[in-house]
């Protein structure tokens, strides 16, 4: 099968800048690249049919090999009416972000950037306050609010531990400190009085 | 006349309710009537055909008396009518809940006058996938219902949905572009699109192609299914839809993918060239979707990333390219997608009924609605994998299959198996212990639909059964436990379905029967390459 170099090399460069342009932020640009990369895709399914050749209208005296390949051409048509509607809807997508947002970048996810910013330490997971481990709960905690157990882990060794400012999370839109969060939520801890079951009321 | 010959029927009338629909779009009860009605017929239909397939009976039906290689051919066999079934049966239970949640709401989460007609035209997308026995038209299948699923993914244009809908649309053009430049390539090597067709020749490639085209599809069809690393779309799109609209993306889009990686593997590319990759893919794709889940505390990412998390199990059957791993897979297929729609459909009730789909928000719930709990409680169970379940069935299958096939990456993916099946259950038995289990009061930040939930049922029982009915609105409950229901049956009658997968399992492997259906009895039948599953 022979093909086209002119058709190839065109191809090639609407490749090139259709991936370009789907990897800006900017939404207008990224329906472009994406127009660029349907429309250099058919070029390739053009380029698979081989050399132009006569239309493919049946004659007696014609050898079958003079005809052109007709099938690429109706799988490059199907190809731009689904590239037409995804274009369409890509615009009204476009106009109502711009509407929503005023701006033609893609948003970055809420829950995501929640997830990322989420500190490795789990108030209810991870808090080091031992909850009922001991006869006496309350005395696990330090007066100056942090416990016991940080101070047996540094021991007197006054580390990087020490110097670090308090862990703290976000919780219901406030910020507070990490031992407090943790406290609030164990029961048999700080402001919750230990029922027999060990559970809060 | 056989049964099959009706096949197209089942992306004709799907396509016809949604023009009815669309022509009645100011007569909601009508289209109400209309789209259950078809739907339910395709469903008939669609029961036939897989009786007709049942006991191993490949049909083709050729489209406009166009015949092979040349025509468009729609394939009807075991797996295919399989998937027929377990897909239109959950659209409908969809289609009903989505039904009573507008009838409930006042419509306006969900403008409904468009969501029947789009609704409908993903239905047919779906099944044309299915039924495709011509690569082009599987393309233009995909396209169908990804073009319906856009339009579902932004239904009311609000802020987080467009801003989904654009990582969405945006991701599933890519791999349609890379469809497309598969095809055209598979042309240019072959000259022809018809896959029972292309199954003969491309065996006749030499390998370096071969391989080429093989990859270049499978990465197409992978990020349709979501298989890692091409996953990461799924979790950040899936959970802003409304309710209904992601219980029916994360039951058929990535089976469909799944789907259609499964005749790559068997129908055009036979052999274990690609296992290995496949195989780490599938490891990967289990292990990090369920570390993910375990990170969310919103109950709808948490269940998409078990979405993602479980396309492996079924990457990893279709990976061991074995009879026992194959027909491991089919089941897993057909169960995964009846329980992660009931799922995500009982999270809607859950939202609901607490106000919330954060684990921080919620609690009480067992006590508040013990159905709710029920209904969630039994796919969750299932989709964890706990004993009597056909989640357990299905995965023991596979472990077996695994250890049947008896290399290291094999007894590898056992573990991983295993390890992700316990992990999704922590991460199900998180939500449990969160959302259903504890006072309401004990919750980080209580919804306060929670709180005030025994002052409502103290004023009267006249008030309580009015705010149960706002609530839990009777279809959406029903649909549910309907679907629930279906995979309590897919456990009850596991021993007819894996003998269904098992026979449809080797009539893929053998192949004889869809490319002598397709192109006549007569055709030579290329030998299928030496496989790793035999030893």
């Amino acid at each position: 099968m022979s093909v086209n170099l002119t058709l190839l090399i065109v191809m090639g460069a609407l490749y090139a800048c259709g991936i370009y342009l789907i990897l800006e932020r900017s939404l207008t640009r990224v329906l472009l690249g994406l127009m660029l990369l349907a429309n250099a895709t058919n070029l390739l399914i053009l380029a698979t049919g081989g050399y132009a050749g006569l239309a493919p209208l049946f004659a007696k005296d014609t050898p079958a090999q003079d005809y052109n390949d007709p099938l690429p051409q109706a799988l490059i048509l199907t190809s731009i009416v689904i590239s037409f509607a995804v274009t369409a809807f890509m615009l009204g997508i476009i106009y109502r972000t711009w509407v929503l947002a005023r701006q033609d970048d893609i948003q970055d996810d809420l829950e995501d950037r929640r997830v990322a910013a989420t500190p490795s330490f789990d108030a209810e997971d991870d808090a080091e306050v031992p909850a009922e481990t001991s006869e006496f709960p309350l005395t696990m905690l330090g007066s100056d609010g942090r416990d016991v157990s940080n101070h047996q882990a540094s021991g007197g060794d006054t580390g990087p531990e020490t110097v670090q400012p308090v862990a703290t999370v976000v919780a219901g839109g406030r910020e507070m400190p990490a031992e407090h969060a943790a406290a609030e939520e164990k029961p048999g801890s700080l402001n919750i009085d230990p029922s027999p079951e060990g559970g809060g009321k | 006349m056989n049964i099959a010959s009706f096949a197209p029927l089942a992306v004709v009338l799907p396509i016809l309710g949604a023009a009815l629909t669309f022509l009645l779009i100011r007569h909601t009860r009508a289209q109400r009537a209309v789209s259950i009605a078809l739907l339910s017929l395709t469903l008939g239909l669609e029961c036939l055909l897989l009786a007709s397939a049942w006991n191993g009976g490949t049909a083709a039906v050729t489209i406009g008396g166009w015949l092979p290689p040349w025509g468009i051919v729609m394939v009807v066999d075991q797996f295919s009518s399989l998937m027929l079934v377990v897909s239109s049966a959950i659209s409908l239970a969809v289609l009903v809940y989505a039904t009573g949640q507008g009838m409930a709401d006042g419509d306006h989460d969900a403008p409904v006058s468009i969501f029947h007609p789009t609704y409908l035209i993903l239905v047919a997308g779906v099944s044309n996938a299915f039924l495709s026995g011509d690569l082009f038209n599987l393309y233009v299948g995909f396209e169908i219902l990804l073009t319906a699923s856009y339009v579902l993914m932004t239904l009311g244009g609000t802020g987080p949905r467009i801003r989904a809908g654009v990582t969405y649309v945006v991701v599933s053009v890519v791999s349609s572009v890379l469809f497309l430049i598969s095809i055209a390539m598979v042309y240019g090597a072959t000259g022809t699109v018809n896959m029972a067709d292309l199954a003969i020749k491309l065996g006749e490639l030499d390998q370096g192609t071969k391989t080429l085209l093989h990859v270049m599809l499978l990465v197409a069809f992978g990020i349709k299914a979501a298989v890692f690393p091409l996953s990461f779309w799924l979790p950040d799109s899936y959970p802003t839809a409304p309710a209904p609209v992601t219980a029916v993306f994360a039951g058929l889009l990535t089976k469909v993918g799944v789907y259609a990686m499964v005749r790559t593997e068997t129908l055009l590319f036979p052999g274990d060239t690609l296992n290995t990759p496949l195989m780490v893919a599938a490891l990967l794709t289990m292990v990090v979707g369920i570390l993910g889940a375990l990170a969310q505390s919103d109950i709808k990412r948490l269940l998409s990333f078990t979405l993602v998390s479980h396309i492996g199990y079924m990457v990893f059957g279709l990976a061991m390219s074995s009879a026992a791993g194959l027909a491991a897979a089919v089941f897993y297929v057909a169960h995964h997608i009846t329980i992660q729609t009931s799922l995500f459909l009982v999270t809607g009730l859950i939202e609901r009924r607490g106000g919330s789909s954060s684990v921080d928000r919620l609690g009480g719930l067992a006590k508040l609605s013990p159905l709710l709990a029920l209904l969630f409680f039994v796919p969750g169970m299932n989709l964890a994998g706990i004993p009597p379940f056909s989640g357990f069935l299905g995965k023991v299958g596979l472990m077996q299959a695994g250890i049947e096939l008896g290399t290291p990456l094999a007894y590898a993916l056992v573990i991983g198996g295993v390890a992700t099946s316990l992990l999704t259950l922590l991460a199900i038995a998180r939500v449990w212990n969160r959302a259903f289990w504890r006072r309401p009061t004990d919750a980080e930040h209580p919804d306060p639909v929670l709180l005030a939930a025994p002052a409502v049922r103290l004023s009267g029982p006249g008030a309580k059964a009015n705010n149960t009915v706002t609530l839990l609105p009777r279809t959406m409950v029903g649909s549910t436990l309907g679907l629930v229901v279906l995979g309590v049956a897919l456990t009850v009658f596991a021993g007819p379905l894996f003998g269904l997968s098992d026979r449809a399992a080797r009539d893929m492997l053998d192949r004889a029967p869809y490319i002598q259906a397709v192109l006549g009895s007569d055709v030579p039948i290329p030998a299928t390459p030496a496989v790793g599953g035999v030893r």
